[in-house]
């Protein structure tokens, strides 16, 4: 299979963006000037990690890049040594990460890993559980940790306690040490993301491996299907939006909740009404954490979470409340899901003939349905309620960074690398200290206009979901299933690509998700904010979906992604719906128009336009 | 009280295989299991052992074969068309005339058509007499009508017991000709606008999960014998899902000619070749069916089935045929877990690393 070479991609520089390279870390750039490394790179085979970065990461966003970067490969390769891979490599052309598993190439080498794996591995899965327990305490320290953390603002004369308590620190040393502290949380929060994640999966992918042995035929999604129906807190904060939608109800504020899809108007209205009151405060008691829930995937910081735009969840109450008035049930179908789930488990266990392999299919399954919880409410603790704070946390410093005028808007400061804003910090505290005006006050916001022009150029730009050399089979296992790369879709995408007109194609392959065919209408839905539009039953075509877009999945019949495998969110969210899924067709919201009529099969993973 | 001479299929179970041979009895135990099965009757190996009795015939046949060289081809070939010449010209007993002839008429008036179009087809008593069992792979008439033609080709069928191969295997294994016998059943030819075969496992892979289906216009000759590629179609044994469908280029079929009132080939029309001939509401039943069938056995299944799409869907499936699926049966899988791990999901987890099975 062809795939551009990643040197070629980045040399044709979009007019205007010349010098782009300086708006991310060093390390992340294909390279011509060192022949090892270039060799390396032209011969590793690189995607497009399209399942985090739907668009181009703006030079702060990079941070978590950078984190998982460090996180899933150290677990990957210094702290478990799981044994034929390494970490994986990461790259960024035009503001697009490319990222590549690296394996272990030398047999011995891989021997040499194994009782390592083996003993690490071995000791997180025999004690899961308790582990998971411990987990969970250092992330809400570190959540609280992060709530708790001030950052200052630089007085004009310092408080006298300074002087009285012999204090001997400046407000313009505390906030550069917030900073830092901001950044270094983040950072361990990242730490703990993949401290069961990479094991997780493992448990995850070699159920799949076993059972796809035993029956050489079974569709993957079914294989899923086995560990689904499991309750995991992620969902809890759309179990929430439901319950204020009954409550609404119940108090007879139907009227105020839903006259307008402005929150602050609802609000004012509830306020005038003592039940209106007694539901706010029903809703003020879910806030936190509930309400931390980013409305993309918490990866950029224009995923605000719905504490900031509360028209968000006030959007998804009125879904729900929609729906019970017409009588609908708004209850994920949870005892059918899981009947089906035991039926099908059932049925093919039946079908085992080796009295062995049968214990082998329960100790994998049961080692499967052990991690599926961590595996999705991880999510909750780093990506949406970490994250949300974090954010917002960015802003208050973005805020002093504004006053003493090094930036012209507090979103600016997403346009500067994470160091780049330590430099900027001291410029403004010795500028401060000093009592003169910072240097960063007359480059740096010219610098930021230029970085929005490039970022736009970016978006623009059509990133090649796959560059360099592919390799003859795609081994890695986490590449398979989160993100949906395997031979035959890349076969798919590049079967795409060579297409000149988009406008002619009419079948798309993608991953069955969720099984079922329905026919509807495409409705487009780039960001959260867009599934307000969704009509009932239509078929939502997405570059990929996320907890906070779970109301969309309520109106719905049927959804195609551009990205992820068979455990991405859209296809577990299907799957508890009962509704067909397509995922991972790479080029979905590309060729896919608002109001076309689609064919979607969920069970061969199809979509059909009508032309 | 004396071996009937004909049986209903409707009373044949899998206990009647020395009466009825294997293939009627299953035909009778599908019906049992409440599968849809066109019906018919049997002339039962008493029927066969009498016809072979009356008259002259034993000592003929017997005469024919004595100090013959099995392994002279040609005079083999000679002495087989002699007995099969002096079976297919022996009168029936008017008893036995009576019985099958008597059967059929209801057979026809069962179903409403004068002169029924039937199978006419051999049933080997048993799966280790090989002799009979190649009979029973041979002689199937499609597309009989009339009480005639029904007694001619029956009597053909049990002289099928003597094709040449038969008589060279029982002479080189030592079986006594007369100790052999076989049933023929008389069948409601289903007048198939599609047919063909059904596995209840995958034929390449051995996997029981899926049951693959093969299909071509017509009556279901040009599947089985390979004449054509046929449409072919991969089911998901669980949820009835078409997990796939390969739809090929299907050149001719098998059905009866009008003018001749025999089956042939016909070449199927250009605008038909490429069309999938099975729809997939048939195809899920038909999967269903199947999964039904190897349920009663308790072991994977082939089928032999047919489409009559004269009749309304939901009743126009038929299966004509179930076996015991010999190849994988047979065949020790080698178990998926690898050998001498200890069973733990880690030892799973580490050997399927090192092993780097791919996925996908």
């Amino acid at each position: 299979m062809k795939f551009p070479v990643p040197h070629d991609v980045k040399a044709k520089t979009i007019p205007g963006t010349e010098g782009w390279e300086r708006m991310y870390p060093y390390q992340y750039q294909f390279v011509t000037d060192d022949p090892v490394r270039n060799q390396y790179e032209k011969e590793t085979f690189w995607f497009y990690d399209g399942l985090h970065y739907p668009e181009p990461l703006y030079p702060f966003d990079t941070i978590w890049d950078e984190a998982w970067y460090l996180a899933l490969s150290q677990y990957n390769n210094r702290i478990f040594q799981v044994p034929p891979v390494r970490g994986v490599d990461h790259r960024i052309i035009n503001g697009y990460v490319y990222i590549s598993p690296v394996p272990v190439k030398d047999p011995e080498e891989v021997g040499r890993r194994v009782p390592n794996f083996m003993e690490r591995a071995g000791f997180y899965f025999k004690n899961w559980d308790a582990l998971e327990a411990k987990w969970k305490k250092k992330m809400e320290a570190t959540i609280r940790e992060l709530e708790a953390l001030d950052i200052p603002r630089l007085p004009e004369l310092e408080d006298m306690s300074v002087v009285t308590e012999a204090l001997g620190e400046s407000k313009g040393f505390h906030l550069i040490k917030a900073y830092d502290d901001l950044i270094n949380l983040g950072i361990k929060c990242w730490q703990y993301h993949f401290e069961f994640l990479n094991l997780g999966y493992a448990a995850y992918v070699f159920f799949l491996d076993f059972t796809q042995k035993l029956f050489p035929n079974i569709p993957l999604q079914r294989v899923t299907q086995m560990i689904s129906g499991i309750d995991v807190i992620m969902y809890q904060s759309d179990e929430e939006l439901k319950k204020l939608a009954r409550k609404a109800i119940e108090l007879g504020v139907v009227e105020a909740v839903t006259f307008s899809k402005e929150w602050t108007e609802v609000e004012q209205a509830l306020q005038k009404l003592p039940k209106g009151k007694e539901w706010l405060a029903a809703l003020e008691r879910v806030r936190n954490p509930w309400f931390h829930i980013s409305t993309g995937t918490g990866w950029y910081h224009h995923d605000r979470s719905w504490n900031d735009n509360m028209n968000v969840p006030l959007s998804g109450i009125q879904t729900y409340v929609e729906k019970v008035q017409k009588g609908l049930s708004i209850e994920r179908p949870m005892q059918k899901v899981r009947d089906e789930r035991d039926r099908i488990t059932a049925e093919y266990r039946a079908l085992i003939d080796k009295p062995e392999d049968r214990k082998q299919f329960d100790e994998l399954l049961g080692c499967a349905k052990t991690v599926f919880p961590y595996v999705e409410n991880h999510l909750f603790y780093v990506e949406h309620w970490f994250h949300s704070i974090f954010w917002n946390k960015m802003r208050e410093v973005a805020a002093i960074m504004k006053e003493h005028g090094m930036i012209a808007d507090i979103e600016d400061i997403w346009y500067l690398r994470r160091d780049e804003i330590k430099q900027a910090l001291w410029d403004v505290v010795t500028a401060w200290a000093t009592g003169v005006t910072p240097r960063g006050t007359k480059t740096w916001p010219a610098e930021i206009e230029w970085r929005k022009g490039v970022m736009q150029k970016f978006r623009e730009w059509k990133a090649p979901p796959a560059i360099g050399t592919a390799p003859e089979v795609i081994q890695e296992p986490f590449t398979i299933v989160l993100w949906g790369v395997t031979n035959k879709s890349l076969a798919d995408w590049a079967a795409v690509q060579e297409v000149k007109d988009p406008a002619t194609i009419t079948e798309l392959k993608g991953f069955a998700g969720s099984p079922g065919v329905t026919k509807g209408r495409a409705r487009v839905c780039r960001t959260v904010d867009e599934i307000r539009q969704l009509q009932e039953g239509e078929i939502l075509v997405a570059p990929t979906t996320s907890p906070s877009w779970a109301p969309a999945f309520a109106k719905i019949g049927a959804c195609v992604t551009d990205v992820g495998g068979v455990m991405s969110h859209a296809a577990i969210v299907c799957r508890e719906y009962g509704m067909p899924a397509v995922v991972g067709t790479g080029h979905a919201t590309k060729i896919i128009k608002t109001g076309m009529m689609l064919r979607v099969d969920g069970s061969t993973g199809g979509v059909s336009i009508a032309r | 009280m004396a071996a009937p001479l004909v049986r209903w299929f409707e009373e044949c179970t899998k206990a009647s295989v020395p009466l009825v041979g294997g293939k009627c009895a299953s035909l009778g135990e599908l019906m049992h299991a409440g599968v849809r099965v066109p019906p018919g009757f049997a002339l039962t190996t008493e029927g066969y052992r009498r016809f072979m009795a009356a008259g002259s015939l034993a000592h003929e046949v017997q005469l024919r074969l004595r100090s013959l060289d099995v392994n002279d081809l040609e005079a083999l070939e000679r002495a087989s068309a002699s007995v099969r010449e002096a079976i297919e010209a022996q009168p029936y007993s008017l008893e036995m005339e009576d019985a099958i002839a008597e059967s059929y008429r209801k057979l026809s008036v069962r179903c409403c058509m004068p002169a029924l179009p039937v199978a006419v087809r051999s049933s080997a008593t048993a799966e280790d007499l090989p002799g009979a069992s190649f009979a029973g792979q041979q002689d199937t008439y499609l597309w009989i009508r009339g009480a005639d033609e029904v007694l001619q080709h029956v009597r053909r069928c049990m002289s099928s017991l003597y094709t040449a191969r038969a008589i060279g295997y029982r002479a080189a294994k030592g079986f006594r000709h007369d100790d052999v016998a076989i049933s023929v059943g008389v069948q409601k030819m289903a007048q198939s606008s599609t047919a063909g075969v059904m596995f209840t496992l995958h034929p390449a892979t051995g996997d029981r999960s899926v049951i693959v289906i093969d299909s071509n216009y017509g009556f279901g000759e040009s599947v089985v014998s390979g004449e054509v590629t046929p449409d072919h179609f991969v089911v998901n044994k669980v949820t009835l899902d078409i997990l796939e469908r390969t739809i090929s280029t299907k050149e001719l079929y098998y059905t009866v000619d009008p003018k001749s009132q025999r089956s042939r080939a016909f070449e199927v029309p250009f605008e038909r070749q490429k069309v999938q001939s099975l729809v997939d509401d048939e195809i899920t039943e038909l999967a269903w069916m199947g999964k039904q069938i190897e349920k009663h056995y308790g072991h994977p299944v082939d089928i032999e089935w047919a489409v009559d799409k004269r009749l309304p869907s939901g009743g126009n499936l038929f299966i004509l045929q179930a076996r015991p699926e010999t190849v994988w049966s047979r065949k020790s899988r080698p178990a998926a877990r690898p050998e001498g791990a200890a069973g733990s999901a880690i030892d799973y987890i580490v050997s399927g690393m090192l092993a780097g099975k791919r996925l996908g």
